[in-house]
């Protein structure tokens, strides 16, 4: 269509009063063009408030494809009249040729007669009322004739809406908005005659991609935080562990609560570890049930059968008790280290418990590390994870003397919670390695689900770890950033 | 952590002030243990079963969690009293021990019969001791509260008190058969048989019930008899009727029966030192002789205070301050612990009270010091320890191949490494094979053994998300633990995955593809672009070098779409159409490609330069 055309017409015609039918204006000003694509013009236009629509919906009368050809060629009867020679014509031809009603309609006007079985003009000449009346206006056609025009199938009901069109609230805005840039608008260089503008109250397009698990966010930021304090990641791919390097080389006792089975994951195959170290264990052994290293010891019946149990590892202590061992083996080096992986406990599943989650640990091992030292550098760890006010409470565990639970002031959640656990290795556990005397390990430790619950606001575990997390889920958060302090 | 429930205004007036529930939240988080919740008895039973009790108690309880290691503090008066100490309301109470009122000790014999069942028991005395209803309950509440954290539930130790005017020494401890043992249990009035009494106890499900499993298998249970045979108590189950004691009991005797002679002590010393206070001679216990089957004989309670020294100079170090030797004495007897300073003020040395088991070491003198000090008046120091960051090579590699895989469309999940046997084997196909670690005391049916593949876990996490608008498209980049060694026993190597446990981890790469068609030309783009990404090429000839791929033959795949993955020559994992049996073990109603292959660090070698 001939937009510019249309655009003129409209304004023309607006501008010295209304379109009654938008139908009939589209006709006036371009017969040949599409009236959709008329209104969809109408319909920009009234989007900017420029033209104001009134929707109307009337029934119209309109000629049938038969009523059509009436206009170009006449009407049956008179078809028939018009080809009738001197010969005449035998009805069943005359049926044949011009439909099954030409004939009665034609004889009816008295326009032919059958002579001898044969149709013959009777009429001079004819006048052809149905034509003229067709090629009128329908609508002021006597009611009974229409009727027998729609029983002969000339004209038919059409239901027809159209439009009221007349002057919008911001008539005078001519310009038009659009909200993509095509190719073609580049070619044709188009885009310079509109306007552009897009829709802010939709949401966009989903983009097609992968998504990163939410733990594996926080995960790495953990790790980065680390990295930035220069500690070194330490080896923890074991899960299988056995009791001596999990709890008796940190000086944990065998009848400790925790090693019992509805806390440990006690392994039935492969059952038991063997040579796991050298004479270490008689130090350790010796330590534990009789004492020694300036310790009265635990004073029981060490057994190296409990020592050998293999189990899922409870904490990943157990490896930093084995990185320790290698410290002392290879001549000690101050150290930092850390992980962050699994561990496992024989608990039933809860809103706040797994069998299996992620241990976040850190150690350091100097020369004189004192308590002022785990607390600072504990400290610096958590205000880097943006929680600047923390504090600590004397705590017990069975490997590390003295013993801090922390707790921090959490800004979002706006209450003290419990971060995590810390405190210095027991000389029980450091000396029997065969560490210097001097040197002393401080470490702590927090579960990298909970951090992962807050910074997400989610309230159950079993939503954010496991076999049936919503893939939504993982799909709809935010990156994990800590704001440092 | 142990609970105690303790009635608020009872505690207050021990410490001489009421104070608001913030303060003594401050005192608790100060000294070391926590109030960990405010209720009344009335309280506890709605919880417990949603029934008002009009009748019950609604004064204030507070529920305070005190360490493991503390077995002084599990009554009102182990707390008032540190508490009181800390705060320098009364000085540490000196337990002492009192010669027999009759010139005699009481004597206990020990059997040999005993031996094999539960061969150790210590006793001692409390004279002239005067209860309240308070105190009373306290007393049977404290051996509650022994019974089940350090006694074990009773199958470590086990604890009898007894009103010592209803029975006459010297007592005998000898183990009979059931049948042969004859008497009134306590709160009963018929006389039982120990056989009777279990099948009793055993099928009125009597909270006693729960204990019968420590000696019920033993051809002969242990008992105390005093002179006359009278039966005092059938440890670790009951005590007898005839010498239970009562509010007006004034002489009280405690027997410990156990397997282990340090904890025995432990138990006994406490409840001898906790409920001391309320003797006529205050802090007073009288001992009993022990004689022992092989006719060697000892005194307990053995009270006798343990000296250990710490350097000064340690002290300060290792808690970051640096005060005077005279401050560390102060600190120390804030923590109800009496010390002496080496006569060059060098050392200090601490008398550490009977009450105290956990102090075996200078650390723990040294731990005191800092608790009493305050550990929230300590300086916040970054230690100098220079060291360099470093990330594990092949977490950092995991990590790139998991953001390129993200990238590439897929979605990271984090599923449990515990599973059971049919995801190992059955489930996927496969046949036993014994390659599994198996856990031998799971409490739940689904956490049996340890997964060797990812693969049921990318089936569960699909058919979690059965709902979600197709095509899933997951990954895990994770351990998977499997039996055998790798053959590297070097215990200082961080890579020799602790062989030495017989399993070791391996760390897989699983991806799956989930749609209406299984179109395994997706996951084969997967692994082409994880190829890419790690610069291994193509090794159309089949030369070794790169990758190339051979059809398979493993079962959990749709016969003739297994597709091995050989890299370098060497198989390093597989992928193919999921067979149609496992997607129905699975319960998955759609087409499912999987690919999984072992991240090592052999395929960095093309990305990592090499000299």
């Amino acid at each position: 269509m001939n937009k510019e055309l249309f655009n003129e017409k409209l304004f023309s015609t607006l501008d010295n009063g209304e379109i009654e039918n938008s139908r009939d204006w589209s006709n006036s000003v371009d017969p040949s063009c599409n009236y959709n694509d008329v209104v969809g013009l109408l319909k920009s236009w009234e989007s900017l408030n420029t033209i104001k629509l009134d929707y109307i919906d009337s029934i119209v009368n309109c000629l049938t494809d038969a009523g059509k050809e009436v206009l170009k060629n006449g009407s049956p009867e008179a078809r028939l009249y018009q080809s009738l020679t001197a010969e005449g014509m035998s009805p069943a031809d005359a049926n044949k040729q011009f439909g099954a009603s030409a004939f009665g309609s034609a004889k009816n006007k008295g326009w032919i007669e059958i002579v001898k079985g044969k149709i013959l003009r009777k009429a001079e000449s004819i006048v052809d009322t149905v034509k003229q009346d067709l090629e009128g206006d329908l609508s002021k056609l006597d009611a009974k004739i229409l009727t027998d025009y729609k029983k002969a199938r000339f004209v038919e009901e059409k239901k027809m809406s159209f439009y009221k069109v007349s002057k919008g609230e911001q008539y005078n805005k001519r310009s038009k908005e659009l909200s993509d840039l095509t190719t073609d608008m580049l070619k044709d260089e188009s885009w310079s005659k509109e306007s552009f503008k897009v829709n802010i109250n939709a949401m966009g397009l989903v983009p097609e991609s992968g998504y990163r698990h939410p733990l594996s966010k926080v995960k790495n930021e953990f790790k980065q935080i680390f990295l930035d304090m220069g500690f070194e990641e330490m080896p923890t791919f074991n899960f299988v562990e056995n009791g001596f390097w999990n709890f008796d080389a940190l000086f944990q006792p065998q009848q400790h609560p925790a090693r019992e089975s509805h806390d440990t994951f006690f392994i039935k195959d492969p059952m038991t570890s063997h040579d796991f170290t050298d004479e270490h264990l008689e130090r350790v052994k010796k330590v534990h049930s009789v004492g020694g290293y300036g310790s009265l010891g635990w004073i029981y019946d060490w057994k190296i059968e409990e020592a050998e149990k293999n189990i899922l590892r409870t904490h990943t202590t157990a490896v930093s008790a084995r990185m320790l061992y290698k410290l002392a083996q290879n001549g000690f080096k101050p150290k930092k280290y850390f992980s962050i992986d699994r561990v496992f406990r024989n608990e039933t599943l809860d809103a706040t418990h797994l069998a299996e989650f992620h241990q976040v640990e850190g150690v350091i091992a100097d020369v004189d590390i004192s308590l002022s030292h785990l607390i600072g550098v504990i400290s610096e760890f958590f205000k880097r994870l943006g929680i600047d006010n923390i504090r600590f409470k004397p705590a017990f565990n069975p490997y590390t003397e003295p013993s801090m639970e922390i707790f921090g002031y959490h800004p979002m959640l706006k209450r003290w919670v419990e971060l995590g656990n810390s405190g210095i290795f027991r000389p029980e556990m450091l000396l029997p390695m065969g560490l210097p005397e001097n040197v002393r390990v401080a470490a702590w430790g927090l579960s990298l689900e909970r951090p992962t619950m807050i910074k997400y606001g989610l309230d159950n575990i079993r939503n954010i770890f496991g076999n049936n997390i919503n893939v939504n889920f993982i799909k709809n958060n935010p990156i994990c950033m800590f704001e440092s302090k | 952590m142990p609970k105690v429930n303790i009635n608020r205004d009872h505690l207050f007036k021990r410490l001489g002030k009421v104070y608001t529930q913030e303060e003594f939240e401050d005192l608790c988080f100060q000294y070391g243990v926590e109030l960990d919740e405010v209720t009344s008895e009335r309280d506890m039973i709605l919880k417990e079963t949603g029934v008002e009790d009009k009748a019950a108690s609604d004064e204030v309880i507070y529920k305070i969690d005190v360490s493991a290691n503390r077995y002084d503090l599990l009554c009102i008066e182990g707390i008032a009293r540190s508490l009181n100490v800390y705060n320098g309301k009364l000085s540490i109470p000196k337990y002492h021990i009192v010669p027999p009122v009759n010139g005699t000790h009481e004597k206990l014999i020990v059997d040999k019969s005993v031996e094999g069942v539960r061969p150790v028991i210590v006793a001692g005395i409390l004279r002239n001791i005067e209860f309240t209803q308070e105190t009373y309950d306290s007393f049977i509440d404290l051996q509650e509260k022994l019974h089940a954290n350090i006694c074990k539930k009773r199958a470590l130790v086990s604890i009898g008190t007894h009103d010592l005017d209803t029975v006459k020494g010297p007592f005998t401890y000898k183990a009979l058969p059931p049948k042969e043992i004859k008497f009134v249990p306590l709160s009963q009035t018929k006389q039982f048989d120990a056989e009777e009494l279990f099948n009793f106890y055993d099928t009125t499900n009597s909270h006693l019930k729960k204990y019968l499993h420590i000696i019920k298998d033993s051809a002969v249970y242990p008992g105390i008899y005093d002179s006359n045979n009278v039966l005092l108590s059938l440890p670790p189950i009951i005590n007898g009727e005839h010498s239970k004691i009562k509010l007006s009991t004034k002489n009280v005797f405690i027997e410990v029966t156990a397997t282990d002679r340090t904890k025995a002590n432990i138990v006994l010393n406490t409840m001898l030192t906790m409920f001391a206070e309320y003797c006529k001679i205050p802090h007073s216990m009288e001992q009993v002789e022990v004689v022992e089957a092989d006719g060697k004989s000892a005194l307990y309670p053995q009270i006798e205070e343990k000296q250990i020294s710490a350097d000064v100079d340690y002290i300060n170090k290792s808690i970051g301050i640096n005060i005077q030797p005279t401050e560390m004495v102060s600190m120390l007897k804030r923590m109800s612990l009496e010390s002496k300073l080496s006569s060059d003020s060098k050392s200090v040395t601490v008398s550490v009270p009977v009450t105290r088991s956990d102090i075996m070491h200078a650390c723990d003198v040294m731990e005191d010091v800092a608790i009493g000090y305050g550990y929230n008046n300590l300086v916040k120091e970054i230690p100098k320890t220079h060291t360099q960051g470093r990330i594990q090579p092949i977490n950092k590699l995991s990590e790139l191949l998991s953001a390129e895989v993200a990238l590439a469309g897929f979605t990271e999940i984090m599923t449990f490494v515990l599973c059971q046997n049919q995801d190992n084997f059955g489930g996927l196909n496969k046949v036993e094979d014994g390659s599994s670690v198996k856990i031998a005391n799971a409490v739940s049916e689904e956490f049996t053994e340890v997964r060797t593949n990812l693969i049921n876990s990318l089936m569960k996490s699909v058919v979690s998300n059965k709902a979600a608008p197709l095509p899933l498209k997951l990954f895990e980049l994770s351990d998977v633990s499997v039996k055998g060694s790798t053959g590297n026993k070097d215990l200082t190597d961080p890579n020799s995955n602790n062989s030495d446990v017989g399993a070791y981890n391996k760390r897989m790469l699983g991806a799956i593809y989930c749609a209406n068609s299984a179109k395994i030309e997706v996951i084969h783009g997967l692994l082409d672009r994880v190829m890419l990404s790690l610069n291994i090429k193509p090794d159309t000839t089949r030369s070794g070098k790169g990758y190339y791929l051979e059809i398979g033959t493993d079962k959990v795949f749709l016969p003739g779409t297994c597709i091995n993955i050989i890299v370098n020559g060497k198989k390093v994992g597989y992928m193919g159409i999921i067979h149609p049996i496992v997607l129905k073990n699975y319960g998955c109603p759609f087409p499912c490609t999987v690919l999984e292959l072992e991240v090592t660090m052999d395929l960095a070698k093309n990305i990592i330069y090499q000299d």
